[in-house]
């Protein structure tokens, strides 16, 4: 079983993409998982969300402590006074950051086997007038990054996802999910 | 009691007995909440009062000109919806 | 058959969908609410074609689902926490006219302190109304188990409604595959709500009157005859289900119970996690099982001691507590164990209060809480100490 969690603010879409990833994971014949923290959000405020992915049904209904692999939606969590964003991940995890920075500008790079991988999704989002200016909606782009990052989904089955669960410019957020798949670093 | 004092509870024998808050709202400030301010433009401000009027919070005086109490404002931004004069912007919080 | 990922709140909604219900009247609550926006889409859609009632209150909800029920039309509704409690004299008085409505409960916590997290207070201090209440897993019971509810509870024998209790957020929030089932294939598992004795200008009859104590008693004793009948009845249409859809249900599910040392006895999402922690204990070597008890109202005392009768330690989860006494799933079990002088060690743990959460973690601080102490008593797991 591998286990995702994901950060980002009230309004970036990190729950709507833990669900996509969910449903990708579910079209490739996997057994899936999805669901926030849940607590009382707000725009701008830090937000978690959950995915599970497995080959077997998946039993637990509890938060994801020791993630497999960590999302990071917006670049401003890391660091974030009160938030740490790298609590319990496993040894030769695998870290997905939303940056215009280079994954060795990480410190938690390469520490234990970890591997940061960055990929400007707010650029990407921006490109396809996802969300508005001030606040773009990043949540398609980085599931993109995932797909080729981590190869838990693929990007037929990411696509498709999005266009299942988007209610709007479903194809120009398919088309922002396999931007940043050619694209992150 | 000191106002700036944050509670925390460790252990069952720290809580109180019911589900109280300390030192009234004058301590326990919600103003994180916000991710954008409302700032008045005094220039335009008429003094209507009806910013007043509609803040639910309220952390609005019923002043000329009325001044906003940033310590409660949510940013739920009805004044700048209200204002008939277009006299309260919008301005993103800094994170 | 169609395999959707969908949250615990749809998959009651679907529930309600492909038992054809034909009246629905709710009022929304966190954690609750997406049941009754996604029920009010279907029917707005003209996928669902019912009449859905808007109610100003969950007591009100309750008051018009009896009202369709008397009619001999089959009605849903759903709630949560606060909500169940304003419903609460409604609830008897359901049961004791024995209208097979079904509802899903979100367990929620009652205030104050406010809070939208799960805990089972709400449904347990509603045991005793007359309602069946069976408490779910995973999002693919909460569409299974409104289906099989609608079954038992029509069952002319039975009449008695059914409350379907699914933990708030762990499985109302929480996406996961559920497969529904064609609504051709449910119609011949599920045939249409027909009542002898329904609201029928051409046959009229009044219901409820004042029924003095030379006739109360016997009608209070038929609703405890009904409630254990609907004891085989669970069983049965539980192995009907499995032999026509594949997914088999019973009052009770036990995991490598058989040869255990320590046996958990969960429901609930806390099931799930429990069976996780059993296997990675196991493999540890330690002996340990789980009995998942899905009903509390009938409470499966027979199963229960069958499953129980050769461990060691038993030990309880409750994610509530009857305030000076202990949890209810404890006091359950500890009863039927009584009843067939079986004289085990015991432990109740108090867990997951008010939302806190329950991990693979919580179950070990349990095992472990179990294996360390003197038994016949509550410990409470996860409390700041």
């Amino acid at each position: 079983m591998i286990e995702i969690r994901l950060h980002g603010r009230g309004g970036q879409g990190a729950v709507k993409a833990a669900e996509i990833l969910a449903k990708a994971a579910f079209y490739d014949g996997k057994i899936v998982q999805s669901f926030p923290f849940f607590g009382v959000e707000r725009r701008g405020a830090p937000v978690q969300a959950f995915t599970r992915i497995s080959d077997d049904p998946i039993r637990v209904h509890s938060y994801i402590y020791e993630p497999d692999v960590l999302i990071v939606l917006d670049p401003t969590l890391v660091g974030a006074e009160g938030i740490d964003i790298i609590e319990g991940i496993k040894d030769n995890g695998k870290i997905v950051i939303n940056s215009t920075k280079d994954p060795s500008d990480f410190e938690f790079h390469n520490k234990n086997g970890v591997q940061v991988y960055t990929v400007d999704a707010t650029a990407i989002a921006l490109k396809f007038h996802l969300g508005s200016a001030s606040a773009p909606i990043v949540n398609t782009a980085i599931v993109g990054a995932i797909a080729k990052v981590t190869g838990l989904v693929s990007i037929d089955a990411v696509k498709k996802a999005i266009i299942d669960t988007i209610p709007r410019y479903k194809e120009e957020n398919a088309a922002a999910a396999e931007d940043t798949f050619n694209n992150v670093k | 009691m000191d106002k700036e004092k944050k509670y925390e509870f460790n252990k069952t024998e720290e809580y109180p007995k019911m589900v109280v808050s300390f030192g009234s709202t004058l301590t326990n400030k919600t103003a994180s909440w916000r991710t954008f301010k409302p700032v008045i433009n005094e220039d335009k401000c008429i003094g209507c009062g009806i910013c007043w009027k509609f803040c639910p919070e309220p952390a609005i005086t019923p002043t000329n000109p009325p001044k906003i109490i940033y310590d409660y404002c949510k940013g739920c931004g009805i004044c700048i919806v209200e204002c008939p004069v277009n006299a309260i912007d919008k301005v993103d919080e800094k994170r | 058959m169609k395999k959707v990922v969908i949250n615990g709140d749809f998959a009651a909604s679907y529930g309600a969908l492909s038992a054809e219900v034909k009246f629905i009247a709710a009022y929304p609550i966190t954690p609750q609410t997406l049941v009754v926006e996604k029920l009010s889409e279907l029917v707005s859609d003209g996928e669902l074609k019912a009449s859905f009632v808007k109610v100003e209150s969950e007591h009100s909800a309750m008051a018009a689902c009896m009202g369709a029920e008397a009619a001999g039309v089959r009605s849903f509704t759903a709630t949560s926490s606060q909500g169940l409690l304003l419903m609460s004299e409604v609830l008897h008085w359901s049961a004791r006219a024995r209208l097979p409505i079904v509802m899903s409960n979100v367990n929620r916590a009652v205030g104050p302190g406010w809070s939208i997290w799960a805990d089972d207070t709400d449904s347990i201090s509603q045991r005793d109304t007359g309602w069946m209440q069976v408490y779910v897993e995973n999002n693919q019971e909460v569409y299974d188990a409104i289906l099989m509810g609608y079954k038992i509870s029509e069952d002319p024998g039975i009449l008695l409604p059914t409350m379907v209790n699914l933990d708030a957020f762990f499985l109302s929030h929480t996406s996961e595959i559920v497969e529904m089932i064609d609504t051709e294939d449910v119609r011949k598992f599920l045939p249409p709500y027909d009542p002898k004795y329904k609201l029928d200008v051409n046959d009229p009859h009044a219901f409820g009157a004042l029924t003095s104590p030379e006739y109360y008693y016997e009608f209070t004793v038929k609703i405890h005859k009904a409630m254990i009948k609907a004891k085989r009845k669970i069983q049965e249409v539980g192995k009907e289900f499995g032999d026509k859809f594949g997914r088999y249900y019973d009052m009770t599910e036990a995991y490598k119970t058989e040869d255990a040392d320590i046996i958990l006895v969960t429901h609930g999402t806390i099931a799930g996690t429990a069976k996780e922690t059993v296997d990675r204990l196991r493999a540890e070597g330690k002996k340990v099982g789980n009995l998942k008890i899905r009903y509390l109202r009938p409470f499966p005392d027979e199963q229960v001691y069958e499953h129980l009768k050769n461990a060691k330690k038993i030990v309880v989860v409750d994610r509530s507590i009857s305030y000076g006494k202990e949890g209810a799933f404890y006091s359950e079990t500890k009863a039927s164990l009584f009843d067939y002088n079986l004289f085990v060690p015991t432990y109740g743990m108090i867990a997951g209060l008010g939302g806190r959460d329950v991990s693979i973690q919580t179950i070990r601080e349990i095992v472990k809480t179990a294996e360390d102490n003197e038994p016949n008593k509550i410990f409470f797991i996860g409390e700041k100490k």
